[in-house]
Protein backbone atom coordinates (compact mmCIF):
# COMPACT_ATOMS: atom_id res chain seq x y z
CA UNK A 1 0.00 0.00 0.00
CA UNK A 2 1.40 3.59 -1.06
CA UNK A 3 2.33 5.70 1.87
CA UNK A 4 -0.03 8.36 2.61
CA UNK A 5 1.01 11.67 3.59
CA UNK A 6 -0.63 14.59 5.33
CA UNK A 7 -1.12 18.11 3.73
CA UNK A 8 1.94 19.06 5.18
CA UNK A 9 4.39 17.05 4.31
CA UNK A 10 5.98 19.13 1.88
CA UNK A 11 6.46 21.85 4.75
CA UNK A 12 7.72 19.25 6.44
CA UNK A 13 10.34 18.48 4.16
CA UNK A 14 11.19 22.36 3.55
CA UNK A 15 11.89 22.40 7.20
CA UNK A 16 14.46 19.27 7.22
CA UNK A 17 12.05 16.71 9.06
CA UNK A 18 13.57 12.77 9.35
CA UNK A 19 10.44 10.70 8.78
CA UNK A 20 9.21 7.45 9.95
CA UNK A 21 5.99 5.73 8.82
CA UNK A 22 3.64 5.93 11.20
CA UNK A 23 0.55 4.31 11.10
CA UNK A 24 0.63 3.75 7.12
CA UNK A 25 1.63 7.94 6.83
CA UNK A 26 4.55 9.79 6.18
CA UNK A 27 5.33 11.73 10.00
CA UNK A 28 7.95 13.70 10.86
CA UNK A 29 9.43 11.77 14.07
CA UNK A 30 12.00 15.05 14.39
CA UNK A 31 13.08 18.40 12.58
CA UNK A 32 16.56 19.54 13.09
CA UNK A 33 17.01 20.47 16.68
CA UNK A 34 16.40 17.19 17.64
CA UNK A 35 13.89 15.84 19.69
CA UNK A 36 15.19 17.11 23.27
CA UNK A 37 15.56 20.83 22.21
CA UNK A 38 11.87 19.95 20.10
CA UNK A 39 10.27 18.57 23.44
CA UNK A 40 11.91 21.81 25.59
CA UNK A 41 10.72 24.11 23.69
CA UNK A 42 7.10 22.60 23.70
CA UNK A 43 7.29 23.26 27.65
CA UNK A 44 8.83 26.89 27.71
CA UNK A 45 7.34 28.24 24.31
CA UNK A 46 5.32 26.62 22.00
CA UNK A 47 5.39 23.44 19.64
CA UNK A 48 3.50 22.54 16.46
CA UNK A 49 2.57 19.19 15.78
CA UNK A 50 1.02 17.89 13.10
CA UNK A 51 -1.75 15.20 14.00
CA UNK A 52 -3.81 15.30 10.78
CA UNK A 53 -3.19 11.43 10.64
CA UNK A 54 -5.76 10.93 13.21
CA UNK A 55 -8.74 10.44 12.22
CA UNK A 56 -11.93 13.68 12.42
CA UNK A 57 -15.47 11.58 12.69
CA UNK A 58 -18.48 13.79 12.29
CA UNK A 59 -21.15 12.03 13.18
CA UNK A 60 -24.79 14.09 13.02
CA UNK A 61 -28.15 13.06 14.65
CA UNK A 62 -31.22 14.19 16.39
CA UNK A 63 -31.55 13.39 19.98
CA UNK A 64 -31.66 9.96 19.58
CA UNK A 65 -28.07 10.25 18.91
CA UNK A 66 -27.28 11.16 22.25
CA UNK A 67 -28.97 8.13 23.52
CA UNK A 68 -27.33 5.74 20.68
CA UNK A 69 -23.88 6.96 21.81
CA UNK A 70 -24.18 6.58 25.29
CA UNK A 71 -24.82 2.49 24.32
CA UNK A 72 -21.20 2.57 23.18
CA UNK A 73 -19.51 5.03 25.57
CA UNK A 74 -19.32 5.22 29.44
CA UNK A 75 -19.80 9.13 29.20
CA UNK A 76 -22.83 10.50 30.67
CA UNK A 77 -23.42 12.80 27.04
CA UNK A 78 -26.59 13.48 27.78
CA UNK A 79 -25.48 16.43 30.17
CA UNK A 80 -22.39 17.18 28.30
CA UNK A 81 -22.54 20.77 27.85
CA UNK A 82 -22.44 21.88 23.95
CA UNK A 83 -18.88 22.47 22.83
CA UNK A 84 -17.03 20.36 25.70
CA UNK A 85 -15.00 17.66 25.33
CA UNK A 86 -14.39 14.26 27.80
CA UNK A 87 -11.62 11.55 27.06
CA UNK A 88 -13.14 8.30 26.62
CA UNK A 89 -12.69 4.70 24.78
CA UNK A 90 -14.61 2.55 22.51
CA UNK A 91 -14.64 -0.89 23.63
CA UNK A 92 -15.75 -4.59 23.17
CA UNK A 93 -18.20 -6.13 25.43
CA UNK A 94 -15.33 -7.54 27.27
CA UNK A 95 -14.47 -3.70 27.29
CA UNK A 96 -11.06 -4.05 25.73
CA UNK A 97 -10.03 -1.18 24.35
CA UNK A 98 -10.40 -0.57 20.63
CA UNK A 99 -9.17 2.97 20.31
CA UNK A 100 -9.05 5.99 22.72
CA UNK A 101 -10.67 9.23 21.55
CA UNK A 102 -11.92 12.73 22.52
CA UNK A 103 -15.32 13.14 22.10
CA UNK A 104 -16.36 16.80 21.54
CA UNK A 105 -20.79 17.75 21.59
CA UNK A 106 -21.04 20.42 18.93
CA UNK A 107 -24.03 21.71 17.21
CA UNK A 108 -26.55 18.84 15.97
CA UNK A 109 -23.53 16.45 17.13
CA UNK A 110 -20.75 14.94 18.10
CA UNK A 111 -16.78 15.34 16.17
CA UNK A 112 -15.06 12.40 17.31
CA UNK A 113 -10.81 12.06 17.46
CA UNK A 114 -9.42 8.99 16.65
CA UNK A 115 -6.05 7.40 16.33
CA UNK A 116 -4.85 7.40 13.15
CA UNK A 117 -3.85 3.16 13.60
CA UNK A 118 -7.41 2.57 14.34
CA UNK A 119 -9.67 5.27 12.67
CA UNK A 120 -10.64 3.28 9.77
CA UNK A 121 -11.67 -0.06 11.90
CA UNK A 122 -13.49 2.61 14.62
CA UNK A 123 -15.64 3.60 11.52
CA UNK A 124 -16.49 0.04 10.88
CA UNK A 125 -17.34 -0.83 14.29
CA UNK A 126 -19.62 2.21 14.84
CA UNK A 127 -21.28 2.18 11.62
CA UNK A 128 -22.18 -1.58 12.44
CA UNK A 129 -23.50 -0.21 15.60
CA UNK A 130 -25.13 3.00 14.69
CA UNK A 131 -26.67 1.88 11.51
CA UNK A 132 -27.35 4.31 8.85
CA UNK A 133 -29.77 6.62 11.38
CA UNK A 134 -26.99 9.11 11.72
CA UNK A 135 -24.89 10.93 9.13
CA UNK A 136 -21.54 9.91 9.69
CA UNK A 137 -18.29 11.45 8.13
CA UNK A 138 -14.81 10.20 8.55
CA UNK A 139 -13.38 13.74 7.28
CA UNK A 140 -10.21 13.06 5.05
CA UNK A 141 -10.36 17.01 3.44
CA UNK A 142 -8.79 18.32 7.31
CA UNK A 143 -5.77 18.53 8.93
CA UNK A 144 -5.19 18.54 12.54
CA UNK A 145 -2.64 20.95 13.75
CA UNK A 146 -2.18 20.50 17.80
CA UNK A 147 -0.39 23.64 19.11
CA UNK A 148 1.11 22.66 22.76
CA UNK A 149 2.68 24.70 25.10
CA UNK A 150 3.04 28.15 27.49
CA UNK A 151 3.17 30.40 24.47
CA UNK A 152 0.65 28.85 22.62
CA UNK A 153 -2.41 31.13 23.54
CA UNK A 154 -0.92 33.60 23.27
CA UNK A 155 0.38 33.05 19.43
CA UNK A 156 -2.90 31.49 18.67
CA UNK A 157 -4.75 34.19 19.58
CA UNK A 158 -3.08 36.91 17.22
CA UNK A 159 -4.46 34.32 14.61
CA UNK A 160 -7.59 33.48 16.06
CA UNK A 161 -9.14 36.03 18.47
CA UNK A 162 -11.14 34.73 21.45
CA UNK A 163 -9.53 31.05 21.31
CA UNK A 164 -7.72 32.57 24.95
CA UNK A 165 -11.79 32.19 26.01
CA UNK A 166 -11.47 28.66 25.68
CA UNK A 167 -11.91 26.38 28.99
CA UNK A 168 -9.67 23.48 28.85
CA UNK A 169 -11.74 20.34 27.01
CA UNK A 170 -13.77 22.76 25.58
CA UNK A 171 -14.06 23.84 22.05
CA UNK A 172 -15.94 25.53 18.86
CA UNK A 173 -15.64 27.01 16.00
CA UNK A 174 -13.67 29.95 14.73
CA UNK A 175 -13.40 32.47 11.69
CA UNK A 176 -10.22 33.03 10.89
CA UNK A 177 -9.14 34.57 7.11
CA UNK A 178 -12.42 33.27 5.99
CA UNK A 179 -12.11 29.82 7.07
CA UNK A 180 -14.00 27.80 9.57
CA UNK A 181 -12.00 25.85 12.02
CA UNK A 182 -12.89 24.42 15.06
CA UNK A 183 -10.62 24.84 17.63
CA UNK A 184 -10.55 22.87 21.27
CA UNK A 185 -8.58 23.62 24.25
CA UNK A 186 -6.99 20.45 24.44
CA UNK A 187 -4.20 18.28 23.66
CA UNK A 188 -1.43 15.40 24.82
CA UNK A 189 1.83 16.65 26.11
CA UNK A 190 0.82 17.90 30.03
CA UNK A 191 1.10 21.24 28.84
CA UNK A 192 -1.62 23.90 28.45
CA UNK A 193 -2.42 24.19 23.96
CA UNK A 194 -5.20 24.00 21.37
CA UNK A 195 -5.98 21.37 18.51
CA UNK A 196 -7.15 22.98 15.82
CA UNK A 197 -9.24 21.08 12.69
CA UNK A 198 -8.47 23.07 9.75
CA UNK A 199 -9.21 22.18 5.97
CA UNK A 200 -6.40 20.56 4.01
CA UNK A 201 -6.25 23.60 1.78
CA UNK A 202 -5.41 26.17 4.70
CA UNK A 203 -3.21 24.26 6.71
CA UNK A 204 -0.28 25.04 5.34
CA UNK A 205 -0.40 28.56 5.31
CA UNK A 206 -1.96 28.30 8.93
CA UNK A 207 1.39 26.23 10.05
CA UNK A 208 3.78 28.81 8.39
CA UNK A 209 1.35 32.01 10.31
CA UNK A 210 1.97 29.91 13.58
CA UNK A 211 5.97 29.69 12.53
CA UNK A 212 6.47 33.10 12.32
CA UNK A 213 4.59 34.30 15.21
CA UNK A 214 7.35 32.39 17.02
CA UNK A 215 6.15 28.57 17.38
CA UNK A 216 8.47 25.63 16.13
CA UNK A 217 7.72 22.41 14.59
CA UNK A 218 7.85 19.54 16.44
CA UNK A 219 8.26 15.80 15.39
CA UNK A 220 6.38 12.51 16.74
CA UNK A 221 9.73 11.99 18.67
CA UNK A 222 8.64 14.55 20.94
CA UNK A 223 5.40 14.22 21.06
CA UNK A 224 5.89 10.77 22.49
CA UNK A 225 8.49 11.76 25.35
CA UNK A 226 5.88 14.66 26.08
CA UNK A 227 2.90 12.75 26.75
CA UNK A 228 5.11 9.90 28.79
CA UNK A 229 6.34 12.70 30.85
CA UNK A 230 2.38 13.44 31.04
CA UNK A 231 1.70 10.17 32.03
CA UNK A 232 -0.42 9.81 29.07
CA UNK A 233 -1.35 6.76 27.25
CA UNK A 234 -0.08 5.62 23.84
CA UNK A 235 -2.70 3.53 21.97
CA UNK A 236 -0.77 0.03 20.80
CA UNK A 237 1.23 0.58 24.03
CA UNK A 238 -0.22 1.16 26.91
CA UNK A 239 -4.12 0.60 25.78
CA UNK A 240 -4.69 -2.73 23.48
CA UNK A 241 -7.70 -4.69 22.72
CA UNK A 242 -6.52 -6.91 25.93
CA UNK A 243 -6.49 -4.09 28.29
CA UNK A 244 -9.32 -2.28 29.92
CA UNK A 245 -9.98 1.27 31.24
CA UNK A 246 -9.72 0.19 34.64
CA UNK A 247 -6.59 -2.10 34.07
CA UNK A 248 -5.24 1.03 32.40
CA UNK A 249 -5.80 3.29 35.64
CA UNK A 250 -8.15 5.58 33.74
CA UNK A 251 -10.98 5.14 35.66
CA UNK A 252 -11.44 8.81 35.75
CA UNK A 253 -12.92 8.71 32.16
CA UNK A 254 -15.73 6.93 33.51
CA UNK A 255 -18.72 9.12 34.27
CA UNK A 256 -19.74 8.09 37.52
CA UNK A 257 -23.83 8.12 36.69
CA UNK A 258 -22.92 5.54 33.99
CA UNK A 259 -21.06 3.14 36.51
CA UNK A 260 -24.62 2.22 38.76
CA UNK A 261 -26.81 1.34 35.93
CA UNK A 262 -24.50 0.25 33.21
CA UNK A 263 -25.68 -0.10 29.44
CA UNK A 264 -22.79 0.62 27.60
CA UNK A 265 -20.95 -1.93 25.62
CA UNK A 266 -18.21 -3.53 28.26
CA UNK A 267 -20.23 -2.37 31.17
CA UNK A 268 -20.55 -5.71 33.17
CA UNK A 269 -16.83 -5.86 32.87
CA UNK A 270 -15.74 -2.08 33.68
CA UNK A 271 -18.48 -2.83 37.22
CA UNK A 272 -17.17 -5.67 38.43
CA UNK A 273 -13.63 -4.97 38.01
CA UNK A 274 -14.49 -1.34 39.70
CA UNK A 275 -15.85 -3.65 42.22
CA UNK A 276 -13.58 -6.41 42.97
CA UNK A 277 -10.30 -4.50 41.26
CA UNK A 278 -8.59 -5.46 38.34
CA UNK A 279 -5.24 -8.03 38.32
CA UNK A 280 -2.88 -5.89 36.63
CA UNK A 281 -3.20 -2.08 36.97
CA UNK A 282 -0.85 0.45 35.14
CA UNK A 283 1.92 2.39 37.14
CA UNK A 284 4.90 4.72 36.31
CA UNK A 285 7.63 3.62 36.73
CA UNK A 286 11.30 5.05 37.13
CA UNK A 287 14.27 2.83 37.00
CA UNK A 288 17.45 3.57 38.86
CA UNK A 289 20.63 5.69 37.86
CA UNK A 290 20.05 6.59 34.18
CA UNK A 291 18.90 3.35 32.48
CA UNK A 292 16.56 3.44 30.13
CA UNK A 293 13.87 0.44 30.38
CA UNK A 294 11.81 0.06 26.88
CA UNK A 295 8.51 -1.68 26.00
CA UNK A 296 8.38 -5.34 26.78
CA UNK A 297 11.03 -5.19 29.29
CA UNK A 298 10.01 -7.60 31.88
CA UNK A 299 9.63 -6.73 35.23
CA UNK A 300 10.70 -8.89 38.67
CA UNK A 301 9.67 -8.65 42.15
CA UNK A 302 12.65 -9.45 44.43
CA UNK A 303 12.17 -12.58 44.53
CA UNK A 304 12.63 -12.88 40.62
CA UNK A 305 8.90 -13.35 39.72
CA UNK A 306 7.92 -11.56 36.97
CA UNK A 307 4.94 -9.31 37.90
CA UNK A 308 4.51 -7.10 35.07
CA UNK A 309 5.76 -5.50 31.43
CA UNK A 310 6.79 -1.83 30.39
CA UNK A 311 4.79 -0.75 27.67
CA UNK A 312 6.59 2.52 27.05
CA UNK A 313 10.05 3.51 28.87
CA UNK A 314 12.34 6.39 27.43
CA UNK A 315 14.58 9.00 28.93
CA UNK A 316 12.33 12.06 29.84
CA UNK A 317 14.00 15.48 28.80
CA UNK A 318 12.24 17.38 31.13
CA UNK A 319 12.49 15.06 34.12
CA UNK A 320 16.37 14.74 33.18
CA UNK A 321 15.85 11.20 33.94
CA UNK A 322 14.68 7.38 32.47
CA UNK A 323 10.79 7.16 32.76
CA UNK A 324 8.58 4.43 32.02
CA UNK A 325 5.18 2.69 32.29
CA UNK A 326 4.14 -0.90 32.40
CA UNK A 327 1.59 -2.81 34.15
CA UNK A 328 1.97 -4.65 37.06
CA UNK A 329 0.17 -7.34 39.28
CA UNK A 330 -2.04 -5.33 42.10
CA UNK A 331 0.09 -6.34 44.53
CA UNK A 332 3.26 -4.39 43.58
CA UNK A 333 1.23 -1.30 42.21
CA UNK A 334 1.70 0.93 45.57
CA UNK A 335 4.01 3.99 44.65
CA UNK A 336 7.42 3.28 46.20
CA UNK A 337 7.45 -0.49 45.59
CA UNK A 338 10.97 -1.88 44.78
CA UNK A 339 11.23 -3.82 41.33
CA UNK A 340 13.43 -4.79 38.76
CA UNK A 341 13.83 -4.85 34.93
CA UNK A 342 15.29 -7.39 33.49
CA UNK A 343 17.66 -5.55 30.51
CA UNK A 344 19.67 -7.37 28.00
CA UNK A 345 19.75 -9.81 29.98
CA UNK A 346 20.84 -8.25 33.82
CA UNK A 347 18.53 -7.44 36.21
CA UNK A 348 18.36 -3.28 37.30
CA UNK A 349 16.95 -1.48 40.70
CA UNK A 350 13.56 0.58 40.08
CA UNK A 351 10.79 2.19 41.70
CA UNK A 352 7.07 1.92 41.05
CA UNK A 353 6.32 5.61 40.86
CA UNK A 354 3.28 8.36 40.61
CA UNK A 355 1.77 9.70 37.25
CA UNK A 356 2.41 12.25 35.66
CA UNK A 357 6.10 12.24 36.30
CA UNK A 358 5.52 16.11 34.89
CA UNK A 359 3.46 18.19 36.50
CA UNK A 360 0.63 19.30 34.40
CA UNK A 361 0.55 23.20 33.53
CA UNK A 362 -3.08 23.29 31.76
CA UNK A 363 -5.48 26.13 31.51
CA UNK A 364 -8.30 27.21 33.88
CA UNK A 365 -11.36 24.89 34.13
CA UNK A 366 -9.47 22.19 34.91
CA UNK A 367 -11.92 19.38 36.02
CA UNK B 1 49.60 8.42 17.21
CA UNK B 2 48.04 6.61 14.10
CA UNK B 3 46.07 7.95 11.25
CA UNK B 4 42.17 7.56 12.51
CA UNK B 5 40.55 4.54 10.89
CA UNK B 6 36.94 3.63 10.66
CA UNK B 7 34.91 0.53 10.78
CA UNK B 8 31.91 -0.28 9.01
CA UNK B 9 29.70 -0.01 12.08
CA UNK B 10 30.86 3.74 12.46
CA UNK B 11 32.79 3.33 15.03
CA UNK B 12 36.46 5.43 14.53
CA UNK B 13 39.71 4.02 16.35
CA UNK B 14 43.20 5.69 16.62
CA UNK B 15 46.28 3.75 17.73
CA UNK B 16 48.89 4.72 20.21
CA UNK B 17 51.73 2.42 21.19
CA UNK B 18 49.74 -0.72 21.27
CA UNK B 19 46.99 1.16 22.83
CA UNK B 20 43.59 1.82 20.68
CA UNK B 21 41.05 4.67 21.58
CA UNK B 22 37.71 3.78 20.22
CA UNK B 23 34.60 5.93 19.40
CA UNK B 24 31.40 6.09 17.46
CA UNK B 25 31.53 8.40 14.64
CA UNK B 26 30.04 11.73 13.82
CA UNK B 27 27.61 10.37 11.52
CA UNK B 28 26.81 7.66 13.53
CA UNK B 29 25.75 10.47 16.41
CA UNK B 30 23.97 11.95 13.81
CA UNK B 31 20.98 9.08 12.66
CA UNK B 32 21.04 8.34 16.26
CA UNK B 33 19.94 11.43 17.70
CA UNK B 34 20.28 13.00 21.23
CA UNK B 35 22.11 10.39 23.41
CA UNK B 36 20.70 9.73 26.78
CA UNK B 37 22.21 6.35 27.94
CA UNK B 38 26.32 4.53 27.08
CA UNK B 39 27.11 1.65 28.84
CA UNK B 40 30.86 0.76 28.22
CA UNK B 41 32.89 -2.48 29.09
CA UNK B 42 34.40 -3.42 32.59
CA UNK B 43 38.10 -2.68 32.35
CA UNK B 44 39.52 -5.97 32.08
CA UNK B 45 37.40 -7.71 29.64
CA UNK B 46 38.73 -8.94 26.42
CA UNK B 47 36.65 -8.37 23.60
CA UNK B 48 36.66 -9.87 20.05
CA UNK B 49 36.79 -7.99 16.90
CA UNK B 50 33.62 -7.13 15.57
CA UNK B 51 31.44 -8.20 18.77
CA UNK B 52 29.36 -5.89 21.21
CA UNK B 53 31.34 -3.60 23.69
CA UNK B 54 28.60 -1.41 24.76
CA UNK B 55 25.67 0.22 23.91
CA UNK B 56 24.59 3.63 23.33
CA UNK B 57 20.25 4.87 23.89
CA UNK B 58 18.85 7.74 22.02
CA UNK B 59 15.53 9.01 23.51
CA UNK B 60 14.01 6.70 20.11
CA UNK B 61 16.20 3.40 20.52
CA UNK B 62 19.21 1.40 21.62
CA UNK B 63 22.23 0.09 19.94
CA UNK B 64 24.83 -1.80 20.11
CA UNK B 65 28.28 -0.15 20.17
CA UNK B 66 30.78 -2.82 18.54
CA UNK B 67 34.71 -3.01 18.98
CA UNK B 68 36.92 -3.07 15.54
CA UNK B 69 39.50 -4.68 16.88
CA UNK B 70 40.25 -7.34 19.64
CA UNK B 71 41.74 -6.69 23.00
CA UNK B 72 41.97 -6.17 26.63
CA UNK B 73 39.48 -3.26 27.47
CA UNK B 74 41.83 -0.98 29.57
CA UNK B 75 40.60 2.02 29.98
CA UNK B 76 36.67 3.56 29.74
CA UNK B 77 35.49 7.32 29.63
CA UNK B 78 33.55 7.41 32.69
CA UNK B 79 32.36 11.08 31.33
CA UNK B 80 30.30 10.00 28.23
CA UNK B 81 28.47 7.50 31.25
CA UNK B 82 27.62 10.16 32.90
CA UNK B 83 26.65 12.78 30.45
CA UNK B 84 26.04 11.39 27.43
CA UNK B 85 25.01 14.64 25.56
CA UNK B 86 28.79 15.20 25.44
CA UNK B 87 28.83 12.03 22.77
CA UNK B 88 26.89 14.02 20.60
CA UNK B 89 28.63 17.40 21.26
CA UNK B 90 32.09 15.80 20.37
CA UNK B 91 32.22 12.43 19.26
CA UNK B 92 35.24 11.67 17.80
CA UNK B 93 36.95 14.28 20.46
CA UNK B 94 36.61 14.06 23.94
CA UNK B 95 33.51 11.47 24.08
CA UNK B 96 35.67 8.61 23.34
CA UNK B 97 34.57 4.88 24.61
CA UNK B 98 37.22 2.66 25.65
CA UNK B 99 40.88 2.21 25.17
CA UNK B 100 41.96 -1.38 24.81
CA UNK B 101 45.29 -3.01 24.86
CA UNK B 102 45.82 -4.62 21.06
CA UNK B 103 46.62 -8.23 20.29
CA UNK B 104 46.88 -8.24 17.05
CA UNK B 105 47.67 -4.94 15.13
CA UNK B 106 47.15 -6.34 11.91
CA UNK B 107 43.50 -5.75 12.65
CA UNK B 108 43.65 -2.35 12.25
CA UNK B 109 44.66 -2.71 8.23
CA UNK B 110 41.19 -3.90 7.18
CA UNK B 111 39.53 -1.06 8.48
CA UNK B 112 38.88 2.15 6.34
CA UNK B 113 40.37 5.27 5.95
CA UNK B 114 38.53 8.79 6.70
CA UNK B 115 37.84 9.13 2.87
CA UNK B 116 36.58 5.65 2.58
CA UNK B 117 34.53 5.66 5.67
CA UNK B 118 33.24 9.23 4.13
CA UNK B 119 32.02 7.57 1.06
CA UNK B 120 30.80 4.81 2.55
CA UNK B 121 28.54 6.71 5.66
CA UNK B 122 27.34 8.85 2.24
CA UNK B 123 25.83 5.54 0.62
CA UNK B 124 24.79 3.98 3.70
CA UNK B 125 22.62 7.01 4.54
CA UNK B 126 20.91 7.26 1.34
Amino acid sequence: MEIKKTSLNKLHQTNNAKFVEFAGYEMPIQYNKGIIEEHKFTRSHSGIFDVSHMGQLFIYGDHNLTEELEKIFPLDLKNLKQNSSKYSFLMNEEAGIYDDLIITKIEKGYLIILNAACKDKDFEILSNILGNKFKMNLDNNKSLIALQGPKSVEILNSIINGVDQLNFMTGKWFDSDNQKLFVTRSGYTGEDGFEISISNDGAEKFVQNLIEKGAQLTGLGARDTLRLEAGLCLYGHELDINKTPVEANLKWAISKSRLSNGGFIGSEKIMNQMQNGANQIRVGIKPEGRLIAREKTKIFNDVDTQIGEITSGTFGPSVNGPIAMGYVDKDFSKVDTKILLEVRGKKYPANICALPFYKKNYAKGVN
Amino acid sequence: MSEVKFSKEHEWITLEGDVATIGITKHATEMLGDIVFAELPEKGTNVEKDGTAGVVESTKAASDVYTPVSGEVVDTNQAIVDDPSKINEDPEGSAWFFKLKMKDQSEMDSLMNKEEYDKFAKESAS
